[in-house]
């Protein structure tokens, strides 16, 4: 177990030096003076020099990318070229939003995902599996942007029955808040939700057939019993693969349904940086991502070796 | 593939080549038998949904190619005196835009581009990805270096990619499907390295090793070739992936630029008017259903006839 740990530890400590140089050399990558990046309005050649001393942009380039690594540790990611806001305080109050978003579409993907799973494993050969089965084909079809425009379209306009844009603080008003990401978090849950359930149905079926369900039933069990803890264990199994593998998807799923919905999240701030030319930002956007993106599968590896046992002495997946 | 299904290490959907191998030790069974082929067509042909994916495919697959013939107007074409028509309008059978522009010349030419994106993206995942997959799963040695290069792209999820490339080269459709494309290698590295890693264990491989066969020669006579399958129902699925991803690009200006068609600028355009004329984002909308809904039951439909135990897990 514990050199289990070690090695993942040691294998997302690389992957996350190499994704900083990644970062680092994209933003040198840029066309032209990177001063003029960072420049934003002002472009006259004293203003260039002075953030070329600022940014050290003269220096080498091992010396430039270790002061990135040491600001960006001590949560100096620099500030918008456009509203001067640390790009850090940006984050504090975008990531809330987005944050709260994923949580709930993921609830919604695990509630739809796991029953509809269990349904087309248990009832296999029957039409409840051939709708789940139907469900799930178009779920992985329906690109989740449209969704969000028809939801608006016949859910928001037509009905009135939820807001189609705009956000309230949980803190401020919870209910108009959890109103305000009802959609959103359907929307963004329902293609996760596909993909929840055709893993929930293929690990349950492996385990419908497998020694020790058989040894249950032996016993005399009763099969709600039977499927009830076997689903239980097996769909946490199922969720904590899916976070880990689907999280990439969850992140860019999550840009557009903020940008379909108004949400002043993650997803806004990095496409309105995108169009403004906002380097810093951007640069900002890409590194916590990609830290999140390493750490969260760090965490999601080591509650998959608690849950399963094979994992750590089988060795190091990769 | 079935990734991690929590119970039973990953599997991978092809046919053991080991009896075909065993039979003529040492002689390449040059990739997928003859009777194998016929076996996975034949069960290919017994799934309706199948059938129905590979219609829709070949049907869209058709008008992309033939757009510019079968379209009514150029997708570029104004009609001012005819903006906002409903579907069924005559002359225009789709409805027409808040320029008069014909949905459905928009659509077909939408459509070209989708396919184009999803083609370019597969095909820089397979580029990058089989080699490496190959290396990764044949020398020992590579592993561990293409594991972490694969988990850095990982780390890069898709949109975040587009986010970068277009900040870095300009947004277009060359970048979305770049980005497409890298975000793919990823899992096609993984199966192929699955594949390999299985194969080289096979009798017929260690026969060819005996025989004298060079590293280079196992690989492209012995594992490729066998590893081919794999490789075909992971470029089915993540072609559906790409033109998805390509929509949404677009739709957020990210991917192919205005006036050029696409299914996702025209959802885009389509949501201010969404309200008077719902058509604009419905019929793109369906557009982009069907085909990505064509493709997913093709790959479900391969995948099961290529998978040995006859039934999909």
């Amino acid at each position: 177990m514990r050199s289990y740990l070690l090695s993942r530890l040691w294998q997302s400590a690389v992957t996350l030096v190499l994704a900083t140089i990644v970062v680092f050399l994209g933003v040198r990558a840029l066309p032209g003076d990177p001063a003029l990046a960072f420049a934003g309005e002002e472009r006259d050649p004293a203003s260039l020099a002075a953030i070329r001393a600022k940014y050290g942009f003269d220096d080498s380039l091992l010396l430039q990318y270790w002061r990135f690594v040491s600001k960006s540790l001590t949560g100096d990611l620099g500030r918008s070229t456009r509203t001067n806001i640390p790009v850090t305080d940006m984050l504090a109050s975008a990531l809330p939003v987005t944050i709260e978003l994923s949580a709930l579409a993921l609830g919604v993907a695990i509630v739809i995902g796991v029953g509809a799973g269990v349904v087309a494993a248990v009832r296999r050969g029957r039409p409840a599996e051939w709708a789940a089965n139907a469900l799930a084909l178009l779920g992985l079809s329906i690109p989740n942007f449209w969704l969000g425009l028809m939801a608006i379209l016949y859910l928001s306009v037509a009905t009135g029955l939820f807001p189609a844009s705009g956000f309230v603080s949980f803190f401020e008003d919870p209910i108009s808040n959890l109103h305000h990401l009802v959609l959103p978090a359907v929307v963004l849950g329902t293609g996760l939700a596909a993909v929840v359930m055709r893993q929930t149905r293929s690990s349950m079926l492996e385990a419908l057939g497998a020694d020790y369900i058989r040894t249950a039933r032996a016993k005399g069990l009763g099969p709600q019993t039977v499927i009830g803890v076997h689903a239980l264990r097996n769909s946490l199994v199922v969720v904590v693969t899916i976070l880990g593998l689907q999280l990439g998807g969850l992140i860019s799923g999550a840009v557009v349904t903020e940008r379909i919905f108004g949400l002043p999240g993650f997803g806004k701030m990095t496409l309105d940086a995108v169009f403004q030319r906002d380097y810093p930002v951007i640069q900002g956007v890409v590194l916590v991502t990609a830290t999140a993106y390493i750490v969260i599968n760090f965490l999601v590896d080591l509650t998959y070796s608690l849950i399963d046992p094979r994992i750590r002495l089988a060795g190091v997946p990769s | 593939m079935t990734q991690t299904s929590g119970t039973t290490p990953p599997e991978t959907p092809t046919v053991e080549p080991s009896v075909a191998g065993l039979a003529t030790m040492g002689t390449p069974p040059g990739g997928e038998t003859a009777p194998r082929r016929g076996r996975v067509w034949r069960r290919l042909r017994r799934n309706p949904l199948g059938v129905v994916g590979a219609l829709i495919l070949a049907i869209s697959i058709a008008t992309a190619l033939l757009a510019p013939l079968l379209a009514p107007y150029s997708p570029a074409a104004v009609h001012f005196d005819a903006p906002f028509q409903p579907p069924g309008t005559v002359g225009f059978g789709l409805g027409t835009d808040d320029l008069g522009r014909d949905l459905l010349s928009r659509i077909l030419f939408g459509l070209r581009a989708s396919l184009e994106v999803g083609v370019l993206a597969v095909v820089v995942a397979l580029a990058v990805g089989v080699p490496l997959g190959l290396a990764a799963g044949y020398f020992r040695a590579l592993d561990a270096v293409i594991s972490r290069f694969t988990d850095l792209m990982l780390a890069f999820p898709f949109l975040i990619l587009a986010v970068g490339l277009a900040a870095i080269r300009g947004a277009s459709l060359g970048n979305a499907a770049l980005a497409i494309g890298i975000s793919q290698i990823p899992g096609m590295i993984r199966v192929v390295r699955s594949e390999t890693l299985r194969l080289k264990e096979l009798d017929f491989v260690a026969a060819s090793v005996v025989d004298g066969a060079g590293d280079l020669s196992v690989l492209a006579r012995h594992i490729l070739p066998n590893a081919l399958s794999a490789v075909i129902v992971q470029a089915t699925v993540a072609i559906p992936v790409a033109i998805l991803g390509e929509a949404v690009l677009s739709f957020l200006g990210l991917g192919i630029q205005p006036p050029d068609p696409s299914l996702g600028t025209m959802l885009a355009e389509a949501q201010q008017y969404a309200a008077r004329a719902p058509w604009t984002a419905i019929v793109p909308g369906l557009a982009i259903v069907v085909v990505t809904l064509g493709f997913n039951l093709f790959g479900d439909a391969l995948r099961d006839a290529l998978d040995p135990r006859g039934s999909r897990r």
